[in-house]
């Protein structure tokens, strides 16, 4: 059968290829501009070539930002992932109170992060936060303005707070689409519930449990509004994650040729990250046989 | 290995069940005898499943006991029943290999390595699957999964009863008829009481010692293969054990005699008067055409040839009629009418079957 040659279906993809061009084209290729030249202002560029790159990858502030960052994707998603199947396992499988779980474990997903930043920060403060107050009274060294770890505790348990229940939700779906007859046999074969956990539970909701590592992990790693609501980097740099150090070279310093070599580089290792996620998951799928 | 009795059981998957038509389960008393194989016979949505998950345990019924060996275990959870079953649909533990996943029932019940290593070998010859022991459960075929399933199932020797959830359902034909010999001959070497749940009466047949056919939530009739072929209990029992199953005609039916829509057949045996709803059903094995005067005046509709014999469908007043006739038989145009051999006539009064009077 001959195929009908028709050249004008190129129009059909012109509406996704300006859209495409407009939201994710343009301003990448904008960045790797201002990335490749220098200016000393009056909108006059001179071609810098990878000087920006060396000069970031020779930057202790750069690795000193990247060192926090990932420090703090580790610390959540450890907490995070644990505490989420924890939770989806204690959660009522049907009626009325699996509902009312469902909806009070989506709350904490509908706030928008900068009032989730102002929600800790002032519940931690020492002068009026009922966290902070409470924990003054009664006698604990905690100001998260000034103090090192309180800090960090602080974005780490809003952190855990905000996004737990999204990897939840995640193994809950998980783990409600195994059959009956699983567990039917389980018990059959007297197996522990450790065992249940271990030989179905965990392997049946692997996948959505490696979507819910990957989300938390992208996420995490490009956070900024709500550390930066809280603790706007402080005390000292001790809270200044990649992105907050980005904006502050960006538009702090307006440093456009570093915080574009900066940026391109924060791209690759997120691209990165989730390519090599991306492929253990398909490994995963396969080994499965689907 | 026990003797499994029910007493008075009943379930109803309904919070406050009121009426009969509640009951998944209608009231049953049973027992089941040791080392026998049981066929549970009946149409999808009868309560087989149900009763089945009631006698492992995974189901607590909503009224009755059930006893194994005379302690009451109807409470009990599964664990202390000591009960294998074999669900419809595989379920393996995919992480494992095969071998661990033949392992897991003894290694959870702290068995002696030396013997799960024996007895995992064996029970894999059993099921062809010895190359295969170190391969991981996951991404291996349905009928592989399944096998596995059956083996797990088969593994523990001391089991109180061995039960059986239509497991052949995803499996191939061929190894379908393997699998059930093997589970025959296992049965033989064993003794366990096995319950084997199926809607394929083949399956059934030739598996079972007795047959419990089950109909709307009730045991209808349990006996040999034999008994419910001749002396089906229950119209049910007629129309799903046979193919074609058993013609069933409505009849007015005094002493020996049967009149059906006028015309008057013998029925060779007394059953005085029945009341009800009173029908004859007669085997097509037991049915023949006739080219003489006597017998039940019929349209022939069509005649199927299915190979070792002719299956003809004929029509008496709106009813169907199915008679089995010899491969070689010759299928004449006067042939129009249906004699029935009276030793295959059963009479039903509400569906149920009724005993000749003894003269």
């Amino acid at each position: 059968m001959n195929k009908t040659v028709n050249q004008k279906a190129w129009f059909l993809i012109l509406p996704v290829l300006l859209l495409v061009a407009f939201s994710a084209v343009i301003p990448l290729m904008t960045v790797v501009n201002y990335s490749v030249q220098d200016t000393f202002g009056k909108n006059q560029f001179f071609w810098a070539g990878l000087d920006w790159f060396k000069e970031m990858l020779a930057s202790e502030r750069m690795w000193n930002a990247l060192g926090r960052q990932i420090t703090f994707s580790a610390i959540i998603l450890a907490i995070e992932i644990p505490l989420g199947i924890f939770v989806a396992l204690n959660m009522p499988k049907k009626g009325f109170w699996a509902s009312l779980c469902l909806v009070l474990m989506s709350l904490p997903l509908l706030i928008p992060w900068n009032v989730v930043g102002t929600i800790w920060q002032i519940f931690g403060r020492v002068d009026i936060g009922l966290l902070g107050y409470t924990l003054a009274a009664l006698g604990i060294d905690y100001n998260y303005t000034q103090d090192f770890y309180a800090a960090w505790i602080t974005v780490i348990v809003m952190d855990v707070w905000h996004w737990t229940s999204l990897v939840a939700l995640l193994a809950y779906a998980g783990l409600q689409s195994i059959p009956d007859a699983y567990y039917q046999a389980a018990k059959i074969d007297q197996a522990s519930r450790w065992k249940v956990f271990r030989f179905i539970e965990l392997p049946k909701i692997m996948g959505v449990l490696m979507i819910a590592i990957l989300l938390r992990f992208m996420d995490s790693f490009m956070i900024y509004t709500e550390p930066f609501v809280v603790t706007g980097g402080g005390p000292g740099n001790s809270t200044t994650f990649l992105s907050i150090d980005l904006v502050k070279m960006a538009l702090g310093q307006f440093d456009l040729g570093p915080a574009a070599a900066f940026s391109i580089m924060y791209y690759l290792v997120i691209l990165l990250v989730s390519y090599v996620f991306y492929t253990v998951m398909t490994n995963l799928d396969k080994r499965d046989g689907h | 290995m026990a003797k499994i009795t029910l007493e008075n059981l009943a379930h109803s998957y309904l919070p406050n069940p009121t009426s009969e038509d509640d009951f998944a389960l209608k009231e049953l008393n049973h027992d089941w005898v040791d080392g026998e194989a049981y066929a549970l016979l009946g149409a999808s949505g009868c309560g087989k499943s149900t009763l089945l998950n009631i006698i492992s345990g995974l189901l607590h019924p909503s009224q009755g006991r059930i006893l194994f060996n005379d302690r009451d275990v109807t409470m009990a959870p599964t664990t202390e029943r000591n009960i294998a079953q074999v669900f419809q649909f595989p379920v393996v533990y995919d992480t494992m290999t095969v071998r661990d996943n033949l392992a897991f029932p003894l290694r959870n019940r702290g068995a002696d390595p030396a013997y799960i290593k024996e007895r995992v070998q064996q029970i894999a010859a059993m099921i062809g699957m010895e190359d295969t022991l170190n391969h991981k459960a996951r991404g291996l075929t349905a009928d592989a999964k399944q096998k596995i399933s059956l083996g797990r199932g088969m593994v523990r020797e001391d089991v109180n009863a061995l039960l059986f959830d239509e497991p052949l359902t995803v499996i191939d034909p061929h190894m379908k008829w393997e699998l059930r010999t093997q589970l025959k001959s296992l049965h033989h070497e064993f003794g366990h009481t096995m319950i084997y749940v199926t809607h394929d009466q083949t399956e059934a047949l030739t598996f079972a010692d007795k047959v419990v056919v089950m109909f709307d939530g009730r045991v209808v009739q349990m006996g040999t293969p034999q008994q419910l072929f001749e002396q089906p209990e229950h119209t049910f029992v007629g129309y799903f054990i046979g193919s074609p199953g058993m013609n069933v005609l409505t009849a007015q039916v005094d002493g020996d005699k049967a009149v059906l829509e006028g015309t008057q057949i013998s029925l060779g045996k007394g059953f005085g008067s029945v009341s009800g709803k009173v029908e004859l059903g007669v085997r097509p094995e037991f049915t023949s055409l006739s080219a003489g005067d006597a017998g039940l005046p019929v349209t022939i509709k069509r005649v199927e040839d299915v190979g070792r014999h002719k299956i003809v469908r004929a029509d008496f007043h709106g009813t169907e009629i199915n008679i089995l006739a010899a491969e070689g038989a010759d299928i004449s145009p006067d042939m129009n009418r249906v004699v029935f051999d009276p030793a295959g006539i059963n009479v039903y009064s509400d569906s149920w079957r009724v005993a000749p009077k003894v003269a």
